[in-house]
């Protein structure tokens, strides 16, 4: 009696703590690493049982809309936002995210690798916590390489890949030998091209937010852009983004593909990739003008200023985003799956730069990348491949309108230039820059 | 010879419309078909219709991944709330605006009618807004109350095509009867009407459970429908077209089955007062 009675006590006592337990909402994008995380929360609320979570996995635009919509009307929907490099500073500047400044000891924020921590800060306060980093990279076929009886150098010119590329081009076997993104979005192929102008000496804005698609270094990027892909590149290029890319990568039909360094992992995954034992990589071109051509990203953990539950929203982010996670996940899925560039520890790990071949490159890409300084000439903004201002994801889409259009040849590249001068002339006035 | 030409035209309607067919199924075949191949395949360059290796692993995975039943409930709640909810005001709506008619009442189905031209974005902070200061984001009610709201239209403008081909003289029968209007409505023009009322039912619910604005942007953990399910499996990094098209086909076959046994009453209903 006095058993079942006990039994009876701490079933309510359980039931009472789910009751009294505060849920927190998070929302995040549906990438493989955030699916892991997912996956491994329970490892979270074993620890904090009086915290429940609840998530919203969306794709990356869908995402993007709510957690903006929500953020900016104060409508406090979500705990925990998944946001990138790009929102982090303009949110962080208009108020809309809470400083993460109670993420404890253990966090270890002097881990963070400087370019990713300096792009998610506004006056030296860390408003997000990097979840994942990533830059772009060469990843190439060995094979086809060494059959053009050529090396790949660590840090190669845009020269030697146009002459790697022209070598391996391979029509009649259905072998590009560049497979680059063309798909129109300011996360698509100005993603690409605006890292790939930086390394040609362009900017999108002088000191004094002049748009300057007029000038000499963006019509050399362009003009080599197109050049390669329509000489070396797949057919309907201007369709292709990273996933795309990635397939014809994974089924050999790619000699050289320039694009995020978390496809590393992709395109060495002997499970989907039919070249996974012929890949080499490489840092992302030059031009000798002492800017490389990679871009530098981040997922990150944010709390909405509308929370109200940032307490527990900080203890999350602190156990998400911490050393003990990616111990975690080594320890679950295998080191070859833990986030990756975010920590400088990691890359210390001989564990994980065993399992990771592209490791060294990712971090060489991640440190060799300035969002304060991302060209050669000054700025006035924050941003490698894009701009962080409000203005920039509808100013971005509608130049990548115009270089999409110049690569399936219905503008020439002088007047898909024109036009983007143009219309980011107009878009700026009409935001009254310089503010 | 006028039998072999009525013959020969019947073929080549039969043949067109089974051509058309086709070309509208094709997408649902397409993806129904993706679901049950590998990642790798579904996204090869040289894709196979048939002869590939056929898997349940996507299904698997989302039913895994997501708490499908819990989104299809949240689907089915809306979608049918809000039609019915919908039908309460539309209802005595069409009924005034066909059988006591004024010269405005026209000029009033054009106003109803055009909100359906406004873009949805157009409105979105301040339907955002009066959400957030109501309580009402992330809730089923609020969702219930926009999709009646965004259907609304549709809705009375069906019943009142339907009401406009029901002879007065019956009703003005009743009245002489004694009817009032609540007996007008539900004992005369009601069973009379309820084939139209039936598909105006079931076009609102296919359109209420395949919205894709709202229901994405006022949800988030509670209230969320298949539409966000379905949103879930889209990725920027990392093929995911085979679990996409698993779950897209999830979402759309209850509705597919739903659509399947009420054909005749829709088409039955879409068609009623089409030729006179």
């Amino acid at each position: 009696m006095l058993k079942k009675l006990s039994l009876l006590l701490a079933g309510a006592m359980t039931i009472s703590a789910v009751a009294s337990a505060e849920t927190i909402t998070i929302a995040t994008v549906n990438n493989g690493d955030m699916i892991t995380m997912k996956s491994l929360s329970n490892d979270f609320e074993e620890k904090y049982p009086d915290i429940q979570l609840k998530w919203v996995t969306l794709e990356e635009n869908i995402l993007r809309q709510r957690v903006t919509t929500d953020v900016a009307t104060g409508g406090g929907q979500y705990d925990v936002m998944t946001i990138g490099t790009y929102e982090v500073p303009i949110w962080g500047k208009q108020g809309w995210l809470t400083e993460l400044d109670g993420l404890g000891e253990s966090y270890d924020i002097d881990d963070l690798l400087p370019a990713i921590r300096s792009g998610l800060s506004v006056n030296n306060k860390l408003y997000a916590a990097p979840f994942y980093g990533e830059s772009s990279m060469v990843m190439y076929r060995t094979d086809l390489m060494e059959k053009a009886g050529l090396t790949m150098p660590k840090a190669p010119t845009w020269d030697f890949i146009r002459e790697a590329a022209a070598a391996m081009t391979d029509k009649d076997a259905g072998v590009y030998g560049i497979c680059l993104r063309g798909k129109a979005g300011w996360g698509e192929n100005i993603a690409l091209i605006t890292s790939m102008a930086n390394s040609f000496g362009a900017r999108w804005y002088d000191e004094n937010w002049k748009p300057q698609f007029d000038s000499k270094a963006w019509k050399n990027t362009l003009e080599y852009y197109v050049d390669v892909m329509d000489k070396y590149g797949p057919p309907g290029a201007s369709a292709n983004g990273f996933n795309e890319n990635l397939a014809l990568f994974q089924t050999g039909k790619c000699g050289i593909w320039i694009d995020a360094t978390v496809a590393g992992g992709f395109v060495t995954n002997e499970k989907d990739s039919e070249v996974a034992d012929k890949v080499g990589f490489a840092l992302a071109p030059d031009n000798g003008l002492g800017k490389r051509g990679n871009w530098l990203w981040a997922w990150t953990l944010a709390i909405p200023s509308s929370s109200k539950k940032s307490d527990a929203a900080m203890k999350f982010i602190s156990w998400a985003a911490s050393k003990g996670y990616s111990s975690l996940v080594a320890d679950k899925k295998g080191w070859a799956n833990v986030p990756p560039g975010t920590r400088a520890s990691l890359y210390a790990n001989p564990e994980y730069m065993q399992a990771a071949p592209f490791a060294e490159i990712t971090l060489d890409s991640i440190n060799s990348a300035d969002p304060k300084n991302p060209t050669v000439e000054p700025v006035p903004y924050v941003g490698v491949q894009f701009v962080a201002i409000p203005e920039f994801q509808g100013i971005g889409t509608a130049v990548g309108q115009q270089f999409s259009a110049a690569l399936t040849g219905r503008m020439t590249v002088d007047q898909a230039l024109k036009s983007s001068q143009r219309l980011v002339e107009r878009a700026m006035r009409k935001a009254r820059y310089p503010k | 010879m006028a039998i072999s030409k009525t013959n020969k035209s019947k073929v080549v309607y039969t043949l067109l419309a089974w051509s058309i067919s086709g070309m509208l199924f094709f997408p649902i075949l397409w993806t129904m078909i993706t679901s049950f191949k590998t990642e790798a395949e579904a996204i090869s360059a040289t894709p196979s219709l048939f002869m590939f290796e056929w898997t349940l692993e996507n299904y698997t995975d989302v039913l895994a991944r997501s708490p499908y039943f819990e989104h299809f409930l949240n689907s089915v709640i809306i979608s049918l709330g809000a039609s019915l909810l919908g039908l309460l005001i539309a209802i005595p709506a069409a009924w005034s605006m066909a059988f006591v008619q004024t010269k405005r009442t026209k000029n009033l189905l054009m106003w109803m009618l055009s909100t359906k031209m406004l873009p949805p974005v157009g409105v979105l902070i301040p339907i955002y807004l009066l959400f957030r200061d109501f309580g009402l984001l992330d809730t089923r009610l609020g969702l219930v109350i926009v999709m009646t709201l965004i259907n609304l239209p549709i809705m009375v403008w069906m019943l009142y095509t339907y009401f406009r081909e029901i002879p007065h003289e019956i009703l003005e029968a009743a009245r002489m009867d004694g009817a009032g209007i609540k007996e007008e409505i539900f004992h005369v023009l009601l069973p009379i009407a309820l084939p139209g009322i039936a598909s105006t039912l079931l076009l609102n619910v296919i359109l209420a459970w395949n919205e894709a604005f709202w229901t994405l942007i006022l949800t988030a953990a509670n209230a969320a429908p298949l539409t966000a399910f379905i949103a879930s499996y889209s990725s920027p990094e990392g093929l995911f077209y085979a679990k996409l098209s698993a779950a897209s086909v999830m979402a759309v076959v209850p509705i597919l089955i739903l659509g399947w046994f009420s054909q005749k009453q829709l088409v039955r209903g879409l068609s009623f007062g089409a030729v006179k």
